[in-house]
């Protein structure tokens, strides 16, 4: 290869994370417990200079570059955007709870950033090897930062936990990889695509790394029945990292997702189709109505999570371009409301206390009504209730289904998120309706408090006028899938 | 003569075995780290036949990269379990189960 | 000012105050709070009046036209838009004018309560709600105001909600509304994709007649009826929201809300929701007779049954929830009937006098300090003469005495049944005249232990303690107390409390009068209801022998249903006034007494023991057996439980050890690999 040839400019974004987090490491070293502000400004401050960077860089068209194996396109363009803010807004909400829990140090940042910069990888991938590169690097952050609060016996039992699944799941994902390489010859997904596509393939290799690749995928989403570590994980996890797992990790699991099913196995969308509605099926079943009998709530908010990741593998199964920009709306909405949810429980949690279970929620509007307020703002766009925009999301990836036929499913997408509203209506009506256990005084720093009142009125401005972001996840999605 | 099916079967063998051992075993989380390096070796064993009987170095590269995050995968895997172990006071798989339902 | 503006302006200003009560109530204290939302629904009221009068003069005209298109989605177009015809207007009026009324009583009634602001907010919301569901002029816009007004009073029957509910009970409630919602869901869906992919009404309207005979196949090889599917779906909908058995349960419990409430939302405007969509719908439902008579049945079931569990209920706001669900069901019959026109009509006269009733009930309860328990009441019309004479004018028209407006409107659903054509016509007509008996029966039963006899609250102060446990919602503020102390004595409540009733009290009395030539037989909804008069000629019959309202009422004294109403008062009076005091009457005032008088009341014993104690069992019965075991407990706390038995077990197998968890990943993997391979093979 001609070094002269190798276009840098579609990664600055990635290589200027790279270099910046690695200096921050090296920065983070001279200082003080006591100035650890320093570490969070330029933490930060890095993550608006790579959107900044990632801005000036885009193009609406892709473009590939290192050998092929990575690819900017408008949709990583989009999704790295939305995941910078994702990963801001989390540091800020994260600040106080991590300095009272004695978290607040150079690894928390450094990890998230570095966690961050995988997901970049795996969002702009086009490569297996790139693919679980930035799987790995994402993973390894992951399992380190919910095993960061050393002696906490939860977070450490729900990292060894994650870790052991994810390493399994990584192996599922890997012999998959495997098969379909020996079916196809290529390592590149368009390269794989193309040989599928041509017929040339064998298929007995071919559906049996399909279904080790379709397994592995499920994981990283989170969908059942490879869901076991969510409940789990977010539950013993620090609230701050159970925020961060929850978060920004899902889009680029979806992204993920969809460049190896659509990019890459596209030809195979008959297979993938049914597998995935199998699982999206059991995912909103057993996430809304285990869900019912949870009283921990971030153990509640993350079978939440599985259901929601089955509605989102609607949008997939359609096969068409509007069924993948409606899943990838349905992301977006999925990550700004648990942003909110997860940032209410850390606004409610203070030095030795965590907002962890129902009761702890109880009688929230007496004690603030505003934050009651957000909360239920969260609470009913997670549940889909008109007009917040959890409704379009849950409308668009169910019309999606509609619109190829498979009004079955659909039906039962209505009638399992019907029955989802009754544990968030549950969490409601903890709110309004009943007295305070803890009538301690909510105590949040100005920062957050502003970003996370910005945070869940979007959930409602949006919700009156979605166009434009609906407009935007459709724009992105058919720019980066006409070059296939 | 060593056909490509052989190779399969035997990274297949090695595959099952791993998984085996994450989910028979109910004593030890060091044998889980254990099979899971052994599935990772399952997988290389794929990609380098497979790479061998396609004429492609493809695969055989990114062996190396498997290995390399296998490495570092061990290494946090220990380091958790470190963590753990000062916490807990044990390793035995069945003790980890206080998050459930 | 244009009609649009004008529009808008009546159905944002009630959310205009109600934004400011709610986000700044803190900010400006109580006396601003409903200052300022009882100005925004009085502009509401001021000028859905005027636009009714513009209709009534004929100045008016039809208005229809998207205010503000909000979204377009594979296109789908969703878009905010008003159709303003006499039917919206008639219900714009009802709505903002109790609304009104209630705003104002809630003054009086809310006074101690620490959330007032948040009440007034609420309030205000639901009236903005409200307007918006009526003056939809598509059904998503109409969808969305669906769930608004449940989701409000949801909020509002919360609202004093504060002991400890198990799971289940909350969940009942919730499940009820979502099967509803369910059926109206999957309707409206059928609308969208067989009716030329417009959810707005005009289109609807205009594709309906070339599909009457259009089928579909739920079921492969089983073809059904397009409209008679469609339609049986949205009054599905109709059924959970306007509470038609079997999905009423919801209803008396939403008593445990404050009485404004009860008043407002669950007897004059949200319950009938549902029956104003089926006559806004009144073209898609002229094309089905098997839909009509679905309605029919399940109306009069509702209608004579629910009154039966009236008569045995002691709690006076049971009792009034009961009525309502009872006239609930006469306006769906009336809807079968295609006699739309008189089912709101009925909904318009019902809104004022049931409103009349609650708020009068609220006043008792003010004045029982906060005693539900009608057996601890009695002689109140001493104490409370405002109260007293409103609630008599209320029952009077809820019996539907001649020339009050619930007789216009309910005899009319009696004669319209009559002259139905339909199947369950039959049916139907011997429950609407059954439940005319019942009616007056249990209506005065209520009237009577509440304003007449012994006063009672004097004596029995075990009996209500036992009934603490219901009540402990109903309580305003920290410092009050359950019933009456030993030297109480009951007292009229404030001003703000009377006026509305006096005001409500008005078009209970009078509006049936002066209605119901243009309502029913005039040309106010010509255009907007469609009856098939050759299909089902109910109502041109009955405006072939209507002959002026006055004579409508003359000739009603002498029909059977009148003689049959005034024979529930006479049996209400006779047991709950006469009957008790019988024993003792006899003893003191006549020493000797003529056997043939004796036999007398013996044979009125008999009586009491065949009618009433007989509809008391079988009210008891429907109660016990029909309520309680196979509403309540089988299919709503059978569901529930189901989901929460599901709901267990699932948890179960999350175990919290590592290896089933990856046990669980391999089966999966297995399991997919089986079905594919299976494929691959086969």
């Amino acid at each position: 290869m001609n070094w002269a040839d190798l276009n840098l400019m579609p990664a600055a974004p990635e290589l200027f994370l790279f270099s910046a987090v690695s200096v921050l490491l090296l920065l983070d070293l001279f200082v003080s417990d006591a100035k650890r502000g320093i570490t969070y400004v330029l933490s930060l401050a890095i993550l608006a200079v790579a959107a900044v960077l990632q801005l000036a860089v885009a193009e609406p068209y892709a473009i590939h570059t290192f050998s092929n194996t990575f690819v900017s396109d408008p949709l990583s363009t989009l999704v790295k955007l939305a995941m910078y803010a994702t990963t801001f807004a989390v540091l800020v909400y994260s600040r106080q709870y991590c300095a009272d829990r004695g978290i607040f140090k150079g690894e928390y940042f450094t990890l998230s950033l570095f966690a961050l910069a995988g997901m970049n990888i795996m969002v702009s991938a086009s490569h297996f090897l790139s693919l679980y590169m930035g799987l790995e690097l994402l993973s390894l952050c992951l399992y380190a930062l919910i095993a960061l609060q050393r002696d906490s016996v939860p977070a450490t039992e729900s990292a060894m936990k994650y870790f052991v699944l994810g390493a399994l799941a990584s192996g599922l994902l890997l012999y998959g990889m495997s098969m379909v390489y020996g079916a196809t010859g290529s390592l590149e997904l368009a390269a794989v695509a193309k040989s599928i596509g041509a017929g040339s393939a064998n298929q007995v290799l071919l559906v049996f790394g399909l279904v080790f690749i379709v397994a592995g995928l499920a994981f990283k989403l989170g969908a059942v029945p490879f869901h076991m570590w969510v409940p789990d994980v977010y539950q013993g996890s620090p609230t701050a990292v159970a925020l961060m797992i929850g978060a920004a990790p899902k889009l680029a699991a979806f992204v993920f997702v969809l460049r190896f099913l659509v990019q890459g196995l596209g030809p195979l969308v008959a297979d993938w189709q049914g597998m995935l509605a199998i699982v999206a099926v059991l995912s909103m079943a057993i996430g809304n109505i285990t869900a019912i009998a949870q009283t921990n709530i971030k153990r509640m908010l993350a079978y939440s999570t599985i259901s929601h990741m089955g509605f989102l593998l609607l949008g997939l199964i359609a096969g068409n371009a509007d069924g993948y920009s409606a899943a990838l709306f349905y992301t977006v909405v999925y990550v700004l409301m648990s942003l909110v949810g997860f940032g209410i429980l850390l606004a409610l949690s203070r030095a030795g206390f965590d907002c962890e279970t129902l009761d702890d929620l109880k009688g929230l509007n007496q004690r603030n009504s505003w934050y009651a307020l957000l909360m239920l703002l969260a609470m009913f766009s997670m549940a889909g209730i008109p007009p917040l925009l959890g409704f379009f999301a849950k409308f668009a990836v169910i019309m999606s289904v509609v619109n190829i036929g498979l009004v079955w499913l659909a039906v039962f997408a209505v009638v399992m998120s019907l029955i989802g509203a009754f544990y968030y209506l549950r969490v409601v009506k903890c709110i309004y309706f009943d007295d305070a256990v803890d009538t301690a005084p909510i105590v949040v720093r100005g920062d957050m408090k502003l970003l996370l009142s910005v945070n869940a009125v979007a959930l409602l401005v949006l919700g009156a006028v979605p166009e434009r972001l609906v407009a935007l996840c459709v724009e992105a999605m058919k720019q980066s899938l006409t070059v296939l | 003569m060593l056909t490509l099916t052989h190779f399969l079967v035997l990274a297949a063998i090695l595959f099952a075995i791993s998984v085996l051992g994450i989910f028979l075993n109910r004593k030890n989380v060091i044998v889980l780290l254990m099979a899971i390096e052994l599935m990772l070796l399952a997988v290389n064993f794929n990609f380098i036949a497979f790479s061998h009987y396609l004429s492609d170095t493809a695969g055989q590269i990114f062996v190396f990269f498997i290995l390399t995050v296998a490495a570092a995968e061990s290494a946090i895997g220990l380091a958790i379990l470190v963590v753990l172990f000062r916490n807990l006071n044990t390793i035995n798989v069945e003790d980890l189960g206080s998050l459930k339902g | 000012m244009d009609m649009k503006s004008l529009y808008l302006l009546i159905a944002l200003s009630p959310l205009a105050g109600s934004l400011i009560a709610g986000l700044f109530g803190w900010a400006i204290g109580r006396r601003a709070a409903h200052v300022v939302t009882i100005l925004g629904v009085a502009v509401s009221a001021a000028l859905s009046l005027k636009v009714l009068h513009g209709f009534l003069t004929g100045e008016a005209s039809v208005f229809n036209e998207a205010v503000y298109t909000w979204l377009t989605v594979g296109g789908m177009e969703f878009s905010v838009g008003f159709l303003v015809d006499t039917l919206t207007a008639m219900m714009m009026v009802v709505v903002s004018f109790v609304s009104l009324m209630v705003h104002i009583y809630t003054i009086g009634y809310m006074q101690e309560d620490p959330g007032y602001q948040r009440f007034f907010s609420y309030i205000s919301l639901f009236t903005f709600s409200m307007l918006m569901l009526v003056m939809s002029n598509n059904f998503i816009q109409l969808f969305f105001g669906w769930e608004a007004v449940g989701l409000v009073s949801y909020l509002l029957i919360g609202f004093w909600f504060k002991r400890p509910t198990a799971i289940f009970a909350n969940l009942k409630a919730f499940l009820v509304n979502r099967v509803g919602d369910f059926g109206f869901l999957l309707g409206i869906g059928l609308v969208l994709a067989h009716f030329g992919g417009s959810l707005n009404y005009s289109d609807v309207f205009a594709a309906a007649p070339g599909l009457a005979n259009a089928t579909i196949a739920i079921f492969p090889g089983v073809e059904w009826s397009l409209m008679t599917v469609t339609c049986i779906l949205l009054f599905v909908g109709a059924m959970g929201k306007s509470a038609q058995f079997p999905l009423h349960v919801w209803l008396p419990d939403s008593m445990e809300g404050p009485t404004p409430i009860s008043a407002l939302i669950h007897a004059a405007t949200m319950v009938t929701a549902g029956l104003f969509m089926v006559s806004r719908m009144s073209p898609l439902f002229e094309l089905s007779d098997t839909a009509l008579n679905f309605i029919m049945v399940v109306g009069s079931i509702t209608a004579l049954f629910m009154g039966f569990l009236g008569i045995i209920q002691n709690d006076i706001k049971r009792v009034v929830a009961y009525s309502t669900l009872s006239q609930l069901g006469y306006m769906t019959v009336a809807l079968g009937a295609s006699a739309y026109s008189i089912a709101m009509f009925h909904v318009m006269t019902h809104a004022f006098f049931k409103a009349l009733l609650f708020l009068a009930a609220g006043s008792v309860i003010i004045g029982m300090h906060h005693d539900q328990d009608m057996r601890n009441m009695g002689g109140l019309r001493k104490y409370m003469p405002i109260t007293w004479i409103t609630s008599l004018l209320g029952s009077l028209a809820l019996i539907g005495t001649p020339f009050f407006s619930g007789f216009y409107s309910k005899d009319s659903i009696i004669e319209a049944v009559h002259a139905s054509n339909l199947a369950a016509s039959g049916f139907a007509y011997f429950a609407v005249v059954a439940g005319v008996f019942v009616t007056a029966f249990y209506s005065f039963r209520m009237y009577f232990l509440v304003f007449h006899g012994k006063e009672r609250w004097m004596e029995n102060h075990g009996s209500h303690h036992e009934h603490h446990g219901d009540h402990d919602d109903e309580e305003p503020s920290g410092d009050h107390h359950h019933g009456l102390g030993p030297n109480d004595k009951p007292h009229e409540s404030p001003w703000v409390v009377t006026l509305p009733l006096v005001v409500l009290a008005i078009p209970s009395v009078m509006i049936g009068y002066f209605a119901i030539e243009p309502l029913l037989y005039g040309d106010f909804f010509k255009g907007v209801i469609v009856v098939n008069s050759e299909a089902h000629p109910a109502m041109a019959e009955l405006a072939h022998e209507f002959h002026g309202a006055a004579a409508m009422g003359v000739h009603a004294l002498q029909t059977m249903v009148f003689w049959l109403a005034v024979a529930g008062v006479a049996l209400a009076w006779f047991f709950y006034m006469k009957a008790p005091h019988i024993p003792a009457a006899i003893k003191q005032r006549f020493a000797v007494i003529d056997r043939v008088l004796e036999n007398k009341y013996y044979m009125d014993d008999l009586y009491f023991n065949l009618f009433a104690k007989g509809s008391r069992a079988l009210g008891t019965f429907f109660w016990k057996v029909g309520d309680m075991l196979l509403i309540d407990g089988l299919v709503v706390n059978g569901s529930a439980k189901l989901v929460g038995f599901f709901s267990g077990v699932v948890r179960k197998l999350q175990t919290g050890f590592i290896y089933s968890y990856a046990t669980t990943m391999i089966v999966g993997v297995l399991a997919l690999m089986t079905l594919w391979f299976a494929q691959l093979i086969f």
